[in-house]
């Protein structure tokens, strides 16, 4: 059997100059010699370990027999946005995890050949949807990010008028203002969204739900509302030095660079902060990307501060080794205290100090300890805090009858995504807390499953 | 889906009105709310208070002074041009209701966001006492306007071309050394001039309400650019605010952060300028 083949990628040195796409994709015949090393299982644990249960050894031994077209189809039949999943899924945690291949060798490369497969039908052209015979019903989606754009897809193939409520300008959510530029082209988002709209599907931008229109009037116009907010409220350490200039919430730093493209400052009008010694606080993927975007800024030195060891870090493996090569200093076992400030108010460093590993806590995880007197002061002009986010409340401004946990977190029936008000879904991040793009699209899935049975049915799954 | 100007006005020299065709956002626009803009695909977003709203017709009323780039290229623009985007209405409107007498100051350009509350408070059933100041006579704004939703109305320039001589805390000072009683002071201008006024009412304990103006970008409580620290909490402008009491902001630590992109915006005015002259835009 032939080895895992390995995708190209630009080389270290070259890309942290610049903001184009880390990876660059198979070739047609790499990706048909990946293809081969799928047994097709009669029992796929891969598709078991796949958040939205794309057929995966069917588009597979699509690609092994060449006929490109029919893997598209099979991908698309369970994935409205594979270009998207295909770069920022956790292949590894999830389908590839499962591969029977992985115990004894590699995992077929379920992810890249996905990509593959998108790209492929990208450069080609996408055929324009056919419009499915309306039903004549209506239902509204709020916030057009992975969960929403999912829910939308579904729901418009099956015949409803959807209309699509965004709060920013433009379609997206995290996968826009989040995910940077050199792991998702935001003209694949594009691509995606376009699809979309081909499927008849109106997109409302700059609405605020909660404030231009209430929830309570989304119920009265529509005939079911789906709710797939996220998790848009950045978290702070409520550490000394926080409100100084040059301390960013990742979503800040991220949202001015991605969204706002202040990367390309001053041809476009959103400035940033460039910094020569920048502390990224945190060990997930926003944090990676956080410290790759400041290292493409100009930085001198990126580093991330995080309180665990490597192992624990939640980021994916592959966005920590992409930010090894590129020379990010990695501060593990390593906690901020306090942020120094200079005299005019701004950042001169970060105060940390070091930790241990002590017993293990509630998630499993070996709960960091502070060493006594070990502080130390990391020099930096700019923090980048990405210790989480929590869901945003103004959606729930002016709707009293929502349940939601003590945390903020839209509570819902596990099985059909509805929340405690009938014919409102929810779904996502707003639900879950921060996770990924993959487990939203599935909760997108799922709740436009139960919407379609309750607007067609005229009931509630849950009845 | 672009918005429409339909109307334009120099109201005095830097300072400009204009009414922008927004259905949805003029229906819904409170009073103490403000709007996002971005003019372009290239643009800023920026954040400001609604002046009024007038949801029959569906539009809403911004006044804004030339201070970047951004508000210069807002200026040139003409009656009929779109803006690509105008987010709104955000924040928490204000808590208006019947208290007895109010007294409302406007500072600058503040006094924009100022006449939209004098009007509500005034419905709601309250004596309005109005206090609005400019550097001079020519750049004070909206007076006949602010004259016609007040019960009182009083003036304050810096250099003594109209009204007062001084500052328009001075008048607040006054009024409350006369020993009337007043209810709740709302107070919008420069940060300056907010801090100024805080620390006039605070001896009398006169509950004094600000509305603050820090760096923001999405207006929605993603980004955490605009948080303040408010009775030494850290809160969000944008979702918490607009509006805080006054007696415990930091107001220090606000002008400071709304300094920080200073040098750029300096260089995205110049650079915008440059193009200007190269007759990329309309400004001949």
């Amino acid at each position: 059997m032939p080895v895992r083949q390995k995708m190209a990628e630009q080389k270290p040195e070259e890309r942290i100059k610049n903001f184009n796409e880390v990876a660059l994709g198979y070739t047609a015949k790499e990706a048909a010699i990946e293809a081969s090393r799928c047994l097709e299982c009669k029992k796929p644990k891969c598709v078991e370990g796949c958040p939205v249960n794309i057929d995966i050894p069917g588009f597979i031994s699509q690609i092994k027999v060449g006929n490109l077209d029919e893997a598209v189809k099979v991908l698309k039949e369970s994935n409205a946005l594979p270009a998207v999943c295909g770069r920022v899924c956790p292949q590894e945690e999830q389908c590839e995890k499962r591969c029977v291949l992985g115990k004894k060798n590699q995992p077929v490369a379920i992810g890249r050949l996905e990509r593959f497969c998108a790209d492929y039908e990208r450069e080609k052209g996408v055929p324009i949807p056919k419009k499915p015979t309306p039903t004549g019903k209506k239902v509204a989606v709020v916030g057009s990010g992975p969960a929403g754009l999912t829910a939308a897809a579904d729901l418009a193939k099956a015949g409803h008028a959807v209309t699509i409520f965004e709060a920013l300008h433009e379609i997206g959510g995290v996968l826009v203002y989040g995910i940077p530029e050199f792991r998702l082209p935001k003209v694949i988002v594009k691509e995606e969204v376009e699809y979309i709209k081909h499927l008849g599907v109106d997109i409302k931008v700059n609405y605020v739900i909660g404030r231009i229109k209430t929830l309570d009037y989304l119920r009265k116009e529509f005939d079911a509302v789906f709710i797939g907010t996220g998790a848009g409220l950045p978290k702070f350490m409520g550490i000394e030095g926080e409100n100084l200039n040059g301390v960013y919430s990742a979503n800040e730093f991220l949202t001015r660079v991605n969204l706002m493209k202040a990367y390309k400052f001053p041809e476009y009008d959103t400035p940033i902060k460039k910094g020569h010694h920048v502390v990224v606080v945190g060990g997930g993927n926003v944090a990676m990307d956080a410290a790759r975007c400041a290292l493409r800024l100009g930085a001198d030195e990126v580093s991330i501060v995080y309180r665990r060891s490597d192992e624990e870090m939640p980021a994916r493996r592959e966005e920590i080794e992409h930010a090894r090569e590129e020379g990010i200093v990695f501060r593990l076992l390593t906690n901020p205290v306090r942020i120094l400030s200079g005299d005019n108010n701004e950042v001169v460093g970060v105060e940390c100090i070091k930790m241990e590993l002590g017993e293990p806590d509630d998630s499993g995880r070996r709960r960091p300890v502070a060493i006594k007197g070990s502080e130390f002061v990391v020099e930096a002009d700019i923090v980048i805090i990405a210790i989480g986010t929590s869901p945003n409340p103004v959606i729930f401004a002016d709707s009293k009858e929502l349940e939601i946990t003590p945390w903020g977190t839209i509570i819902v029936d596990e099985e059909t995504m509805m929340t405690s008000v009938n014919g409102v879904c929810a779904g996502g991040d707003a639900v879950t807390g921060a996770a990924t793009v993959i487990s939203a699209m599935g909760a997108g899935k799922k709740a436009a499953v139960t919407i379609n049975k309750y607007i067609t049915e005229g009931k509630s799954t849950k009845d | 889906m672009p918005y429409r100007i339909l109307e334009k006005r120099e109201l005095v020299p830097n300072t400009y009105l204009m009414k922008i065709e927004a259905q949805d956002v003029a229906k819904a626009a409170k009073a103490g709310q403000f709007i996002i803009l971005r003019i372009d695909e290239r643009g800023e977003r920026i954040p400001l208070t609604i002046a009024d709203y007038d949801p029959n017709e569906g539009h809403v009323t911004i006044i804004f002074q030339i201070m970047g780039k951004t508000t210069k290229q807002l200026s040139k623009m003409s009656e009929g041009d779109s803006i690509e985007d105008f987010a709104g209405p955000l924040g928490t409107p204000s808590d208006i209701e019947k208290l007895g007498t109010v007294i409302l100051v406007g500072g600058g350009v503040g006094i924009a966001p100022i006449y939209p509350q004098a009007r509500a408070y005034r419905e709601a059933g309250n004596y309005v006492i109005s206090i609005i100041g400019a550097r001079s006579a020519d750049l004070l704004i909206l007076e006949d306007e602010m004259a016609a939703v007040s019960d009182e109305l009083y003036v304050a320039t810096d250099d003594g071309s109209k009204g007062h001589h001084g500052f328009v805390t001075d008048i607040v000072k006054e009024i409350l050394d006369s020993g009337r009683d007043i209810a709740r002071i709302v107070v919008i201008g420069p940060p300056i001039m907010m801090k100024v006024a805080a620390g006039v009412t605070k001896p009398y304990g006169v509950e004094t309400i600000v509305s603050l103006n820090p760096i923001m970008i999405d207006g929605t409580g993603m980004c955490g650019g605009c948080r303040v620290s408010v009775g030494g909490e850290a809160k969000f402008a944008c979702i918490d605010g607009p509006e805080f009491d006054a007696s415990k902001v930091d107001f220090d630590l606000l002008m400071s952060r709304l300094s920080l992109y200073h040098s750029e915006e300096k260089k995205s005015a110049e650079e915008y300028e440059h193009r200007c002259c190269e007759g990329e835009c309309k400004c001949r």
